[in-house]
């Protein structure tokens, strides 16, 4: 984010420069060879391999009951233990980062088309378009995040789609903030004025010539975004507005150990594990990719 | 555009992100399913004529436009009637009165417990960048991007019940003027929880203006006359890092108003964001509408707050 929204000195000039497709392999290379990245990528793969073997039901059936086995501790035949109804926590858990994965990809994936779009046309156009854009933004920023996200959650009817729009609604204004700036420095520089001379409709320039050029931070956002994703989508089930149950999620996982921990405190470590793991791989990827960004280092650290 | 002046704009705009948020609150209530009537009557609203519905609906205002609906509500808000409680018939006016300095008085601790523990980190990780203390302030910063307000609350209220047998909480909330010593033991937990959230954003900005700030000419000045590490640390370095530290605080003021919502809630704290919790829970929307207003309000006040103060620390920005 930094780099990006510079003046176009050599620094601001970085993101153009890697615009090419050989410059944007480079980015995931540079971004493994850093500890930071290579580890949150790890955390993230091994979430996210429990989570797609749970969608495929590798783990057995997250609400299948076994009362004679209930609250029994980790074990070679339950690796999380049991809850108070008998359940795999394991199969919980990972369903659950199933269902926040889910959620959140669908959430960052709204928001960051939106609001890069929304972003993007109203920097490049400017007039009223741009202050429409900026008004909406504002409004959205005048809510505090959390508070934002469980009043929407609960307008709607509860359905996982819901939770997502709610939440994508609310990172909605990020992207255009993240977008917007570089526009505004991009739209200036001679080869994107170049091809108003060379008589390119205004779509073709900006699909072609400007989204190239704010690709990268966007990418390190949705990193970063996703991972706010995931903590909003748990914070909600916590408060009982996430995802509805009986479907397991984390954040209702915890909020159902609150009155299991003290004789079972695996009902509550094992989802609150997965959350932190998810949200540490996803946040250190984030910034190995904005490492990887950053001329100032040279690739990694 | 007649507002020229820098101050009074941002003033302007205040007020018209103010009407945008009032239209976005109506708009959310009007989107609910069911309506007045029906949240009134409950079930028995299906055995409604269609004429005695139309009577209701024209007692609670509803037949007439949407705009002018929200006119009349606007109207009522801006004299101070937020509405009342379906359930208990207490004024939501007199509600947020008594549950909104509570989750101020939250947030300003939480703000101080923040600012300690993100300023010590940060200074810990600046003062040998790279090095196995950089990296414990880092991870320290990393834990508390990580960890969700409602795990830590969690865990910390049933460890320290289990394992200390302590659990203020576990009583009936004691107002300042009551009990202050309990009130305050009641704040700390949940303040914790909300301080260490805030750490994290705090130590990762500090840490970079920190390291800035250290290369700079009159901080090696400084050391060259034989300034001692520990007074160039506290009163060189520091205070040059100020700004963008005071900057990121007053942007993490929405985290805590959101994050106050989930400790309230685990510890049972009575504050505004359990007001908002309560009435979406017990379908109490006007409660709901009109709290969500006033923490939006609130929220655009101490950012326009922020906003000025900053121009008052720093010149530079007056000018732009």
């Amino acid at each position: 984010m930094t780099a990006a929204t510079g003046t176009p000195s050599p620094e601001g000039g970085a993101p153009i420069e890697l615009a090419g497709a050989g410059g944007r392999r480079g980015l995931v290379r540079r971004t493994l060879a850093g500890r930071t990245g290579a580890a949150g990528a790890v955390l993230v793969a091994v979430v996210a391999l429990g989570a797609l073997a749970a969608a495929l039901g590798l783990l057995g059936d997250p609400l299948a009951q076994a009362p004679a086995e209930r609250l029994s501790g980790p074990s070679a035949r339950h690796w999380f233990g049991t809850d108070q109804f008998g359940r795999d926590v394991f199969a919980r858990s990972a369903a659950g980062a199933a269902a926040s994965l889910q959620i959140a990809v669908v959430a960052v994936a709204i928001a960051a088309v939106v609001g890069t779009a929304a972003g993007v046309a109203g920097a490049y156009f400017r007039g009223w378009s741009d202050r429409t854009v900026l008004g909406v933004t504002n409004v959205l920023f005048a809510f505090p995040p959390l508070l934002l996200a469980l009043a929407l959650a609960s307008a709607f009817t509860r359905t996982w789609l819901t939770v997502a729009v709610a939440i994508a609604i609310v990172y909605t204004p990020i992207f255009v903030r993240v977008a917007r700036g570089p526009v505004l420095t991009l739209r200036e520089v001679d080869f994107v004025r170049a091809t108003t001379v060379l008589g390119f409709s205004p779509l073709r320039t900006l699909v072609r010539h400007v989204l190239p050029g704010i690709a990268p931070i966007v990418i390190v956002q949705v990193t970063l975004s996703l991972s706010w994703a995931v903590l909003t989508e748990a914070s909600l089930s916590f408060l009982g507005l996430g995802t509805p149950p009986p479907a397991p999620s984390l954040g209702a996982m915890v909020l159902e150990a609150r009155v299991l921990v003290n004789v079972a405190w695996w009902t509550m470590a094992a989802p609150g594990a997965v959350i932190v793991a998810l949200v540490v791989g996803l946040n250190l990827l984030g910034d190995g990719l904005r490492d990887a960004l950053d001329p100032r280092n040279g690739g990694g650290r | 555009m007649i507002a020229r002046h820098p101050l009074l704009r941002r003033v302007l705009e205040a007020l018209a992100t103010l009407l945008g948020v009032a239209v976005l609150v109506f708009v959310m209530l009007r989107a609910i399913p069911g309506d007045q009537v029906t949240a009134s009557l409950g079930t028995e609203a299906a055995a409604l004529t269609p004429a005695q519905r139309a009577a209701l609906e024209a007692y609670y205002g509803l037949d007439q436009p949407l705009p002018v609906q929200f006119l009349s509500w606007l109207g009522a808000v801006a004299t101070g009637n937020l509405g009342a409680s379906q359930r208990t018939g207490e004024s939501v006016l007199d509600m947020t009165a008594s549950a909104l300095p509570i989750t101020l008085e939250l947030a300003v601790l939480s703000l101080l417990i923040g600012l300690v523990l993100g300023i010590a980190a940060a200074m810990l990780s600046a003062s040998r960048p790279n090095s196995a203390r950089d990296a414990v302030g880092q991870a320290v910063g990393l834990a508390g991007l990580s960890v969700p307000a409602f795990l830590l609350g969690s865990a910390l209220l049933a460890l320290s019940s289990r394992f200390l047998g302590y659990n203020p909480n576990a009583e009936q909330f004691a107002p300042l003027t009551a009990d202050p010593w309990l009130h305050l033991q009641q704040l700390v937990m949940p303040a914790l929880v909300l301080g260490f959230g805030l750490a994290a954003p705090i130590m990762r900005t500090a840490r970079s203006a920190l390291l800035e700030v250290r290369s700079q000419d009159y901080v090696r000045t400084a050391r060259g006359k034989g300034v001692g590490p520990r007074r160039l640390a506290l009163r060189h370095v520091l205070p040059g890092a100020l700004v963008p530290i005071v900057t990121m605080t007053g942007l993490q003021f929405g985290y805590l108003l959101g994050g106050a919502v989930v400790v309230e809630q685990i510890f049972s704290v009575p504050g505004i964001g359990r007001q908002v919790l309560l009435g979406i829970q017990q379908k109490e929307y006007a409660v709901v509408q009109s709290t969500v207003l006033v923490i939006a309000l609130t929220f655009v006040l101490v950012n326009l707050g922020t906003d000025l103060l900053y121009r008052v620390i720093d010149p530079r920005v007056r000018a732009a």
